[in-house]
């Protein structure tokens, strides 16, 4: 049986909003029995068109690495972080910046990041970013020591509402090191 | 106050309003602080940790000053970074080894820019600085990098997920096993006679260890999954299968290695890993 436009689009909004983990465009077209699929491309369209419908509504749908969600809009967030009484610890600025380090230049090994911040990665900070399955090891670099490449998780991305690493802000430009030479002499 | 609000330009104006001799006079160095030059050593220790290394101090100091990083005039960075240095060693906060080795790199540097050059070694040979130089670029890079980092919108802080709070459905109660013993026993039977009826189609010898089907069992379990107990056996494996397995059951039971849970009587027994129905 086919089913209306409406009755679809009820369907993936519902779903999205009840599911506790988002939900990618696969997962969403599962939910349908075989004869009431509708397409994916449908699917997308009907996305698209409830993302606008809420644009007016405190609520948004977004897609994150991991697929939609529905999340509260970040003006809010002076209102609605109240209801929970511990905030998140805030990043320091060595974590942000080992962070950094590993998303714009994985895989990457501890002592790279050390090379470019001039100071020794503290075990905690690596430690930190595990526990929140920001950052895994993707394997071992093969020189002697065989020391760990870390790089970024889907979780980093969803935490920080980006879709691909290409989201990522651009890293700012280098100066060519030849014209800097040429500047010096 | 904290961290965050502090500025490191609140508390340290050093080498603009000390004097020169400031800094060569080793043993006079607290004394020669101007008198409303008051630095807490607290505000200190604050204010070296504002800095994530001496590359950030470095920084610090050629952007204090609105110098180009690519002409860093080198003696005069050095005696200021040196300066700091000294200070914080003065009150006794404890230095990463990394500011000194850059103060040593610092003086490298200069002193190499000092030396005579040979007149053909120098077009191939860099510029002193050159290294230093970009390593600083690098680093301010990803110092950058890590402030966009912190603006993007994070989960929260500024995101909140909003969804319907599912309702609690535990399909399995959470309580382990504590029914009579012969509740086990009579599932057990159950296979028995299952694998009875199959017990023809027994061909070859099993060859089965009891530790090879500790092994087995405890690997299907592994991943937290719930296995009703009659899935475990192989009924192909008949009599001697059955038992294996079932000795197995038991003694994973009694080294606490797995639970049986069960909703009711006569209900299917589940098997799962041990302590999964107490988180």
């Amino acid at each position: 049986m086919k089913l209306s436009t409406a009755l679809i689009k009820n369907v993936i909004e519902s779903a999205v909003f009840a599911s506790p983990e988002p939900l990618t465009v696969d997962e969403l077209l599962n939910l349908f029995a075989d004869e009431e699929k509708p397409s994916r491309l449908q699917l997308q369209t009907l996305l698209k068109e409830l993302q606008t419908e809420y644009a007016t509504r405190p609520l948004e749908i977004v897609e994150i690495a991991s697929g939609y969600r529905f999340q509260v809009r970040a003006k809010f967030s002076p209102w609605i972080s109240k209801l929970w009484h511990d905030k998140p610890p805030k990043l320091s600025r060595a974590m942000l910046e080992t962070l950094a380090i590993i998303a714009y230049r994985q895989p990457v090994t501890r002592a790279e990041i050390e090379a470019i911040r001039g100071v020794v990665v503290s075990t905690q900070i690596i430690k930190a970013l595990f526990d929140r399955e920001w950052i895994v090891v993707v394997g071992h670099r093969e020189v002697p020591g065989r020391p760990a490449l870390l790089a970024t998780t889907r979780e980093f991305l969803d935490a920080f509402s980006l879709k691909t690493l290409a989201e990522l802000p651009p890293l700012a430009a280098l100066r060519d090191l030849e014209a800097i030479d040429k500047e010096l002499i | 106050m904290s961290v965050s609000e502090f500025k490191p330009s609140d508390v340290l104006p050093l080498t603009d309003s000390v004097p020169q001799a400031y800094a060569r006079v080793y043993d006079e160095i607290l004394t020669q602080l101007p008198e409303d030059l008051y630095i807490p050593p607290d505000a200190l220790a604050v204010f070296l940790e504002s800095f994530e290394g001496p590359l950030d101090l470095l920084l610090y100091l050629i952007r204090k000053q609105n110098l180009d990083i690519l002409d860093i005039p080198v003696a005069e960075i050095t005696r200021q970074y040196v300066s700091y240095i000294e200070l914080m060693q003065e009150l006794n906060i404890d230095l990463a080894a990394e500011y000194l080795l850059m103060a040593a790199l610092l003086a490298e540097i200069k002193s190499r820019l000092l030396l005579p050059k040979p007149a053909q070694a120098q077009a191939e040979e860099d510029d002193p600085r050159a290294e230093l130089i970009r390593r600083l670029q690098e680093y301010e890079r990803f110092k950058q990098a890590a402030e966009n980092l912190a603006d993007l919108p994070q989960e929260g802080r500024d995101i909140f997920i909003a969804h319907a709070q599912a309702p609690v459905r535990d399909i399995l109660p959470s309580e382990p096993f504590v029914g009579d013993f012969s509740l086990l026993l009579n599932a057990m039977r159950d296979v028995m006679q299952r694998a009875q009826l199959q017990q023809s189609h027994v061909v070859a010898e099993g060859g089965l260890t009891l530790e090879q089907r500790l092994q087995e069992v405890l690997a299907r379990l592994k991943t937290g999954a719930t296995i009703a107990f009659n899935e475990l056996f192989t009924l192909q494996e008949g009599r001697i299968g059955v038992v294996v397995t079932f000795m197995a059951i038991l003694e994973l039971l009694k080294q606490q290695l797995i639970e049986l849970v069960q909703e009711a009587v006569f209900t299917t027994i589940y098997v799962r890993q041990y302590g999964l129905g107490e988180t």
